[in-house]
This record gives C-alpha cells, sequence and structure tokens, in this order.
C-alpha cells in the first residue's frame, strides 16, 4: 500500500464550510450549516442518531447529492461545482464502503475485487497483479474463488473494502461497515480500517457502535439533527439526551 | 491505452449482459428474428415480383413515326437523342419494308401474295423505344411528340399505368410492412434493455460510486442492444437463404407450367442486397433501440 502518504504538515483534505442540506423547501435541513476540517491521514468517527444527518453527509462527499448551501472542498476540488464529466475522476480519489456490502452476487471475490480496476480501465496484468496482493492484505487471498454468497458477513465487508482501498484512493468512507456484523467480526474490520489509516488513508466511518468508538479513542464527531454538536480529538460516543 | 481497455471491457461486458439476461435475451432474439424472417421473406417476394413487373415493363413499347419525306439524316440524329435518354432501356430502328414483312408474315399468310411488291406501310419507318421505367412513359411521349419531323407517337397507355400502379402499390406495402417491423423491433429491443438496466440497477450504482466513466457504465447496454440486433437478423438470414432456395427449386420442378410465367430472382441476386439492408437493419435496430432506454433509464 502506500506508505508515508501523511505529509510533515497537515493540510485540510476534507473541508465542510456552512454547509445545508434541505430535501424540501418546508421541511427541516438535513444538515443545517455545519463546518467541519478533515485532515489527511486522520481516523475519523461520525456518530449519532438516525435521522442526524450522518448518510446525508456521506452522500454529499460522494457527490450523491448537491448541497443547497456552503461550500464543501475534498482533495482540493469545489465538490459544489464539479463538473459532471469530472465526477469519475473525483470518485476514484474515494473508497467507499457500506453496512450491507453491496457486493455482485453473480461473481467471485476475486472479480468483485477486480470490477473496480476493470470499470475504470486499468490493464488486465495489472489487475492480476494487484486483486491477490489486495485480497492478502484483508485476509482473503485463500478464498478468492467463492461466491460472496457463501461467506460469513465479516467475510463480505473484507471483499467490500478490498474493492474499496484497491484503487489506492487518499479517502475512505465507511457508512455503519458494523453494522451487520457480530462482535469479533466487528473488531476485524475496525482493525483492517485502523491498518488502511495507518498506511496514510483518511478513514471517515460512520457507526452507531458505541463499544468500537469509545475503545478506539480516535477523533469523534457527534452529530444531532443535521447539526454538529461535538467534535472531540480522542473522544468516545456521546450519550443520546446530550 | 484506456481508451482501448474501456472498449474492450465494454464490448466483453456487452456480451455477458446477454448470457446473465438469458430469459429476455432469448425472448428478443425469437422476436426479432421472427420480424427480420418476415421481413426477409416478403423483401424476396417484393424483389421477385419487381423482377416480373420490370421484365413486363420492358416488353412494353413507345412507336415512333416521322413525317413524310424526312431526310435519313434526321431520323438518325433522333434515334442518337433517344437513346441518351435514361429511361430508355433499348431503341430499336424498323424500316417500312421490315415492318411489312412482319405484318404479312404474322397476319396476311396465304393473301400476302395478293399485295405484289407493294407496300401499304410505305413511309412507316419507325423506332420502337423499352423502357427502364414505364412510369416515365409520358414524359417520353411529350418529348418525341415535340420533336421536329415526328408525324405520330403511339405508346400503350393501359399497360404502362397498370404495371407503374401495382409496382408503386407494392412499394408503398413493403415500406409499411417494414417500417412496422422496425418499429416493433426497436420496441423490443429497447425492453430488453432497460430490464436488463433495472436487473442491474446495483451494479451500475457500484461502478458510478467506483468512478467509471458514463461511456463504461452506458456502453455494455448499447453493445447488449447491437449484438441481439445482429443474432436476431443473422439467424432468420440462414433460414430464409434456405427456404427460399428450396421453394423456389421445387417450384420450378414441379410446377412448369408456371415457368413460362413467373421467372425467379436467384438466391444469390437477392440475398446481394438483403443480406447487408437486413444485417444493417439489425445492428440499426439493436443500436437505436438500447440507446433509447440508455437515455430515458440509464440517469449516470
Amino acid at each position: 500500500m502506500k506508505k508515508g502518504r501523511i505529509q510533515s504538515e497537515p493540510r485540510a483534505l476534507i473541508s465542510l464550510e456552512e454547509v445545508s442540506m434541505n430535501y424540501s423547501r418546508d421541511g427541516s435541513p438535513a444538515l443545517d450549516r455545519i463546518s467541519l476540517e478533515v485532515e489527511a491521514g486522520e481516523f475519523v468517527f461520525i456518530v449519532g442518531d438516525s435521522g442526524s444527518g450522518k448518510s446525508t453527509l456521506i452522500k454529499l462527499l460522494l457527490h450523491e447529492l448537491r448541497p443547497t448551501g456552503g461550500t464543501i472542498i475534498v482533495n482540493n476540488v469545489n465538490v459544489g461545482k464539479l463538473r459532471h464529466s469530472k465526477l469519475p475522476k473525483y470518485r476514484r480519489n474515494i473508497g467507499v464502503v457500506f453496512q450491507d456490502f453491496r457486493l455482485l452476487k453473480d461473481r467471485n471475490v476475486y472479480e468483485n475485487v477486480a470490477f473496480a480496476q476493470r470499470v475504470i480501465s486499468v490493464p488486465s496484468r495489472k489487475i492480476r497483479k494487484n486483486v491477490p496482493s489486495v485480497l492478502s492484505l484483508v485476509g482473503l487471498a485463500e478464498k478468492y474463488k467463492q461466491n460472496p454468497r457463501h461467506l460469513s458477513g465479516g467475510e463480505q465487508q473484507r471483499v467490500a473494502l478490498a474493492r474499496a482501498i484497491i484503487n489506492d484512493p487518499p479517502i475512505l468512507l465507511a457508512d455503519e461497515p458494523t453494522g451487520n456484523l457480530d462482535p469479533k467480526n466487528s473488531w476485524e474490520i475496525m482493525k483492517l480500517l485502523e491498518e488502511i489509516n495507518e498506511d496514510g488513508t483518511t478513514v471517515v466511518v460512520v457507526t452507531h457502535n458505541r463499544e468500537i468508538v469509545n475503545a478506539m479513542q480516535k477523533r469523534v464527531i457527534t452529530m444531532k439533527k443535521g447539526v454538529i454538536v461535538s467534535d472531540q480529538a480522542r473522544g468516545g460516543y456521546i450519550d443520546e439526551d446530550y | 491505452m484506456r481508451i482501448i481497455n474501456s472498449f474492450f471491457y465494454s464490448f466483453g461486458q456487452g456480451i455477458k449482459n446477454i448470457f446473465r439476461n438469458k430469459l429476455f435475451s432469448l425472448a428478443t432474439l425469437a422476436t426479432i428474428g421472427s420480424c427480420v424472417f418476415l421481413f426477409g421473406l416478403f423483401y424476396s417476394v417484393v424483389l421477385n415480383f419487381q423482377y416480373i413487373v420490370r421484365e413486363a415493363q420492358q416488353s412494353v413499347a413507345v412507336t415512333v413515326f416521322f413525317e413524310e419525306g424526312i431526310a435519313d439524316g434526321r431520323i438518325a440524329e433522333i434515334g442518337e437523342d433517344i437513346k441518351k435518354r435514361g429511361e430508355v432501356s433499348r431503341v430499336e430502328f424498323v424500316s417500312a419494308e421490315e415492318a411489312w414483312e412482319t405484318f404479312r408474315a404474322e397476319n396476311l399468310g396465304e393473301y400476302a401474295d395478293s399485295f405484289g411488291d407493294d407496300n401499304p406501310l410505305e413511309g412507316d419507318d419507325n423506332y420502337e423505344i423499352y423502357l427502364n421505367d414505364v412510369s416515365m412513359q409520358d414524359e417520353l411521349v411529350s418529348y418525341l411528340e415535340a420533336q421536329q419531323g415526328v408525324r405520330q407517337v403511339r405508346k400503350s397507355a393501359i399497360v404502362a399505368n397498370m404495371l407503374s400502379s401495382v409496382n408503386s402499390l407494392v412499394g408503398y406495402v413493403a415500406m409499411g410492412i417494414i417500417g412496422i417491423l422496425f418499429l416493433v423491433s426497436i420496441f423490443l429491443i429497447s425492453n430488453t434493455v432497460a430490464a436488463g438496466i433495472a436487473v442491474r440497477r446495483e451494479e451500475i450504482g457500484i461502478m458510478k460510486l467506483i468512478g467509471a466513466t458514463d461511456f463504461v457504465v452506458r456502453a455494455p447496454f448499447v453493445f447488449e442492444g447491437i449484438f441481439l440486433g445482429f443474432l436476431g437478423a443473422a439467424v432468420p438470414l440462414v433460414v430464409v437463404y434456405f427456404i427460399y432456395s428450396r421453394i423456389t427449386a421445387y417450384v420450378i420442378e414441379h410446377f412448369s407450367l408456371l415457368n413460362s410465367l413467373l421467372k425467379f430472382l436467384p438466391v444469390n441476386e437477392i440475398f446481394y442486397t438483403l443480406l447487408p439492408v437486413a444485417l444493417i437493419m439489425g445492428v440499426g435496430i439493436g443500436f437505436l433501440g438500447s440507446f433509447m432506454s440508455v437515455h430515458r433509464y440509464l440517469k449516470v
């Protein structure tokens, strides 16, 4: 992977300034003028109740939604002003994993991971080299021929992780990556995310998992009803009745 | 290099899509195949009919007679001008003597001798003009009547008009039926591709999140449509080839009476135009149908 990506002087890789998102004109905003910065190489938890705006934030970062106000800068790109033709290139800099894994059921583990390189036209010889390497990293080298349906939830999420990092993105977004996993598998996934972060990738994890957040002692941003209510450098999960 | 990789990836995915979506692909192939099969049969019939009409048209002649005392040079000059006209396939000069000889032989029989050396058709030197296209007969007649030295122009208006009308009618009917088949096929391909897009919505979503370009997301569906269109045209063409060959051979062998009335075009001559037309049609239908669906249902 990419040792030494962290620069000596950290700079904001993700920057949100007064960002708002309204799904309807008369409803309450999903995000209400939030501002935050994430430096390159950071590991950040975003926590909060359902409806607090965490998933909206992830969608804005992925440019699945356009903000109704404010400015989002990711990797020096003004996301709000991003032209459609530039979107594929922008997204290649962001790996993403979801609670439901989103694997292709008609393809085996190898093909699921290779898929991320095939669709961006990476030459086959590079794919043949990269896929085994990244599968080894997530501990699935032996199971490359298996169909995802025959894997445990934890293994499926590891395949999704391998797919997310194979293109070496500087940012990895994980939306409830342990939501469907038992505690043992949840910890394995979090350890992998930590390793990926140590290799230089900026990791943003949206989660409800109080135990993990409290144990890992990373930066924790707590959201409630579309606003940031807390941002702790080495924090824990804040009670819901904050 | 990336462009070439994208192209081959999309190409491969297009073929794989056909197998991933087997039932829809088979249904589409069957229906497009039926349409192209009907088109092929219809096309063969129309081409044969037009061939028969053309043969009949070429036996319809316009006869032009000259004024008395006209110089031979002027007759030859008029003949040269007629030959240069596009609608004219053949011009034959018939002298008064030849005309009389033919008439005597065909109509007078044993009474011919009573005319001795007299030629009642004296001064009836004429040109017999055969046309490529009977519908142009009136135009040719007007031209001939305006020529200096022309006394009379005879035409067979009823036969010409009938053949011309029948030919036009067959042409319009053919265009109508082909148009309907074309639209039905586009609709079918479009539905198959739309179903494929619906089935693979999750895959498309992942592709977009990973950073696939619009081309890589859309092109496999367009390739799928083109393959289906091509296969849907190629398979029935083979069937039409064998059916046409067998039927014409059977009719020629068993219905010898019809042979004097009907002349079938050889299968190779039919396929000389049918093959490219049907394949281009299949590929065109595939492209149009899939392109429409991709733009309608696949917002990237």
